[in-house]
């Protein structure tokens, strides 16, 4: 017989003067195959037209609708219910901005992280439309599309203990992006511009190594490794700029 | 009413919205993007496969250049393809996949010496050359004569999103996500700009601008089985309509992809059959070589979903608590190549179906995929009917796919239009002064604020907005699909008629305050339907079949009656959209013949008639 489930959702609604943060209870009838993308758009359409929540690619693929689903950072579009206990307590991810109920506002955050690393190849050279391409060995291509396959949906973040302490820790996310820099040849930075952006305690000194990011991370990205190479590498850059005072 | 100026506004900021961004603001134009959600979940990012660009540097693809890729295109297009914007595209492809790699794209790179490829269930070898190892390499796709896909894994889109994003920032372009543009700002002759919601607050906010971008993408929503994220609701489409004077090229041209995994629709690429994997039936049997000797599996998008239906009708699928379906089968393939080259495709698999496609069979059937029609341009980008508007993507008809779109081509298109016509945008805004007229600017928030106000109240009357919009994806999904006949679209244009008047109806449910999810669908449900009875009656007036348009009582492509495009108007207060038509090409280097796949069955432009079924 199919299950009924309870849904306990966080609402506040801060454009509405008449809402206050409060829990508000759903229930439906588990059906077949039943993800949090079908459930959350059944209660909106039938139960509550008003109720915000984030879903784009519904395929796992563009990272908008993650939530705090039974107190865990996780993609709704491709969490099945199935793998729930009947009660299901959906909360909007820490940090990022309350837009309205389980909808947070990623894109200012994501932007200034944008900027903050300075996400983008740095050249001095110029495009030349009529010259072949540089060649690159597949196998590196392959290691930058792993780190590159990240979606920014938040995860990490949210579930970072450095980042709900401090609020201007860059998270894994900016760490994951730097070390996709580093790796690609065509990045002309060198180790100490790179050192300057994340060799502080909003970036990589002040990870606790607790790695939360790398468990709820929804694309299993090997944050672990990263932050681990990024720390070495730029704990011997403060060594070596130590030394370069010294003398 | 805050009000914000630029010299130029992509309302999108998928790959399209974004690249034209790159150009106009590398020119030192002031440039704002708008997008409904920040920019990198835009549906750009769910394309997989590849970006089609003839570099021809693999094996495979030895030999290509834009003259290949140009007849594969055309002939994809059902010959429906405008050729001197497909001769432009095919030309600038090449140059457009470089300066993605300049910029950062990880390209999967040639790899020299002997690999085996996989075609048809069967095993061969090839040779990669050791002159172009490092070079970006390509894979097989349907409809094309050379290996011509540029890809990066299954995440080509993604990786391309994200890298034009990163140019955007490392230009300062400003982005404002969770903005909609609700109603284009123009005088009849000249756009302005738009009015539009913020979906963080609710509130609404002009802006103004010396040229004004629709790059909203596709709009496949209006179906109820699609494999488009959820934001692919025709914004873009419906507010060029709604101004009575921009038509909608060719609505009649949706297309459905072969494989959209059962239940939900979510797309699965081509790479999998291009990179040799096979359509199964019930029996686990192929079936594609029986109908398609020659190129099987990898015949063009509309031909390989019209036998996968046909096969169904047969009573050949597998059955399911969801309907009939098919399999695709990619255990041939093996764990390595899955796990390096399809790898979205294995999670989906994981996620979605919870089946590992290394040892099981992927349930797949057609499901609705692209637009190739949308808001009509000339070959420069610029809108028909209105000064100042431009568009691109998706959301544009420019028109390089006819009736129908090769895989691949999409991601190109983005990029190589964004390019092109950001350029051309460039070239207009030299000399380009315009009149802001606050008259026209009030009049239109006026009437967007008196909407908004009458949908709170119910006004018009108390009709659900998502009861209406269901039973609109349904009524095209029954009678719109990927086999039309006279009496069905008949039928559908009647029942959307009065779908239609019920979406006049709308009124909200809950108070509409803020961000509110149910308003938002509520601005764009008429709109919607709008389409939806262009996109069908446009269908009843195409007596022919084409492309992905195939009418089971006019089996015939009719180059004679109906080698043109239609270009559909919506006048204030009717009930069916206005159609007019024009020469789908007036430049034509490849003159109609047979595309090599499909059904051959064809009335020439001297009336004589060639080719007979298959079936």
């Amino acid at each position: 017989m199919a299950r009924k489930l309870k849904f306990n959702i966080f609402r506040y609604n801060p454009q509405d003067p008449d809402s206050s943060p409060h829990t508000d209870t759903f229930h439906l009838e588990e059906t077949e195959s039943m993800s949090l993308f079908i459930a959350l758009n059944q209660i909106r359409e039938e139960q509550d037209p008003s109720l915000q929540f984030d879903f784009c690619c519904r395929a796992g693929i563009c990272g908008a609708c993650a939530m705090m689903i039974n107190g865990r950072p996780g993609l709704a579009c491709h969490t099945l219910t199935k793998e729930l206990p009947e009660e299901i307590t959906l909360m909007p991810l820490p940090i990022f901005k309350l837009i309205g109920d389980l909808s947070v506002d990623t894109g200012s955050w994501f932007r200034a992280m944008y900027d903050k690393v300075e996400s983008w190849v740095h050249t001095d050279k110029s495009f030349d439309p009529e010259a072949d391409e540089e060649r690159m060995d597949n196998a590196l291509a392959e290691e930058i599309y792993e780190l590159e396959r990240c979606i920014e949906c938040g995860c990490c973040v949210a579930g970072c203990g450095t980042a709900n302490m401090r609020g201007d820790f860059v998270g894994a996310v900016a760490m994951n992006r730097i070390a996709r820099f580093i790796m690609d040849p065509r990045d002309e930075r060198s180790e100490r511009e790179y050192f300057e952006i994340i060799g502080t305690d909003e970036g990589i000194f002040g990870c606790m190594g607790l790695l939360g990011c790398e468990d709820v991370c929804p694309k299993h990205l090997p944050l672990q490794d990263q932050l681990g190479i990024l720390r070495r590498k730029m704990g011997w850059s403060a060594v070596k700029q130590l030394f370069r005072f010294g003398k | 009413m805050e009000t914000i100026f630029t010299d130029v506004l992509c309302v999108g900021a998928g790959l399209a919205g974004e690249r034209v961004a790159i150009e106009a603001a590398s020119a030192g134009f002031d440039t704002i993007c708008l997008s409904i959600v920040p920019a990198r979940r835009s549906h750009s990012s769910a394309a997989q496969g590849g970006m089609q660009a003839a570099l021809g540097h693999c094996a495979m693809g030895e030999g290509d250049c834009p003259d290949v890729h140009f007849v594969d295109t055309v002939k994809g297009s059902d010959w429906g393809a405008d050729q001197e914007v497909v001769r432009l595209f095919v030309d600038r492809a090449p140059e457009a996949v470089r300066e993605m790699a300049f910029w950062g794209i990880p390209w999967n790179r040639v790899v020299p010496g002997r690999s085996t490829y996989f075609k048809g269930g069967k095993e061969f070898e090839k040779v990669e050359p050791t002159e172009k190892e490092g070079f970006i390499t390509a894979r097989d796709f349907g409809g094309t004569a050379k290996w011509r896909t540029c890809y990066t894994s299954d995440g080509t889109g993604h990786t391309l999103l994200y890298t034009m994003d990163n140019k955007v920032v490392q230009l300062g372009v400003t982005v404002h996500d969770r903005v909609e543009a609700i109603a284009l700002i123009h005088d009849g002759e000249t756009c302005t700009g738009v009015v539009t919601r913020c979906l963080k607050t609710g509130k609404l906010r002009v802006y103004l601008a010396k040229a004004t971008v629709i790059a909203t993408g596709g709009y496949g929503r209006i179906y109820r089985e699609t494999t488009n994220a959820v934001i692919n609701d025709g914004g873009g489409a419906i507010i060029a309509l709604d101004t009575e004077v921009v038509p909608l090229g060719n609505p009649e041209a949706i297309q459905f992809h072969p494989t959209g995994i059962v239940p939900t629709n979510i797309l699965v690429t081509e790479g999998c059959r291009g990179d040799g994997g096979t359509l199964l039936d019930v029996n686990e049997e192929r079936f594609m070589p029986e109908y398609e000797p020659e190129k099987a599996e990898l015949a063009s998008r509309d031909v390989v979903s019209r036998w996968m239906t046909h096969h169904i009708r047969r009573g050949l699928g597998v059955k399911s608590a969801y309907g009939d379906h098919l399999w695709l089968d990619i255990r041939l393939l093996g764990e390595k190549h899955i796990k390096t080259k399809l790898r979205e495709v294995e999670e989906i698999c994981n996620n979605f179906l919870g089946i590992d496609p290394i040892t099981q069979l992927i349930p797949v059937r057609p499901a609705q995929h692209y637009t190739m029609a949308g808001v009509r341009t000339n070959k420069d980008g610029a809108v028909y009917g209105l000064r100042g508007l431009f568009s691109a993507g998706e959301a544009a008809c420019w028109d390089m796919h006819g009736l129908n779109r090769l895989g691949g081509n999409s991601l190109a298109e983005t990029v190589v239009a964004g390019k092109i016509v950001g350029e051309k945008i460039v070239e207009f805004l030299q000399d380009y002064e315009v009149q802001y007229n606050t008259g026209v600017i009030r009049g239109e928030v006026t009437k967007q604020q008196e909407r908004i106000e009458r949908l709170i109240s119910s006004k018009e009357g108390t009709e659900d907005v998502y009861s209406v919009r269901n039973a609109m994806q349904s009524e095209l999904m029954e009678r719109v699909g990927i086999f039309r006949n006279g009496a069905d679209l008949q039928k559908a244009v009647d029942n959307l008629q009065e779908i239609y008047g019920r979406a006049k109806k709308v009124g909200l449910r809950s108070k509409g305050a803020g961000a509110n999810p149910e308003l938002g669908l509520a601005l764009k449900i008429q709109g919607m339907v709008k389409l939806a009875l262009c996109t069908a009656y446009a269908a009843l007036q195409r007596t022919e079949s084409r492309g992905c348009h195939a009418r089971e009582d006019y089996e015939a492509r009719n180059d004679r009656d109906w080698w043109k495009r239609t270009l559909a108007t919506w006048k204030e207060g009717a009930d069916l959209p206005t159609l007019d038509y024009e020469p789908a090409t007036t430049y034509v280097e490849l003159p109609p013949g047979e595309r090599g796949y499909g059904v051959c069955k064809i009335i020439s432009c001297d009336g004589e008639i060639i080719g007979e079924d298959k079936s």
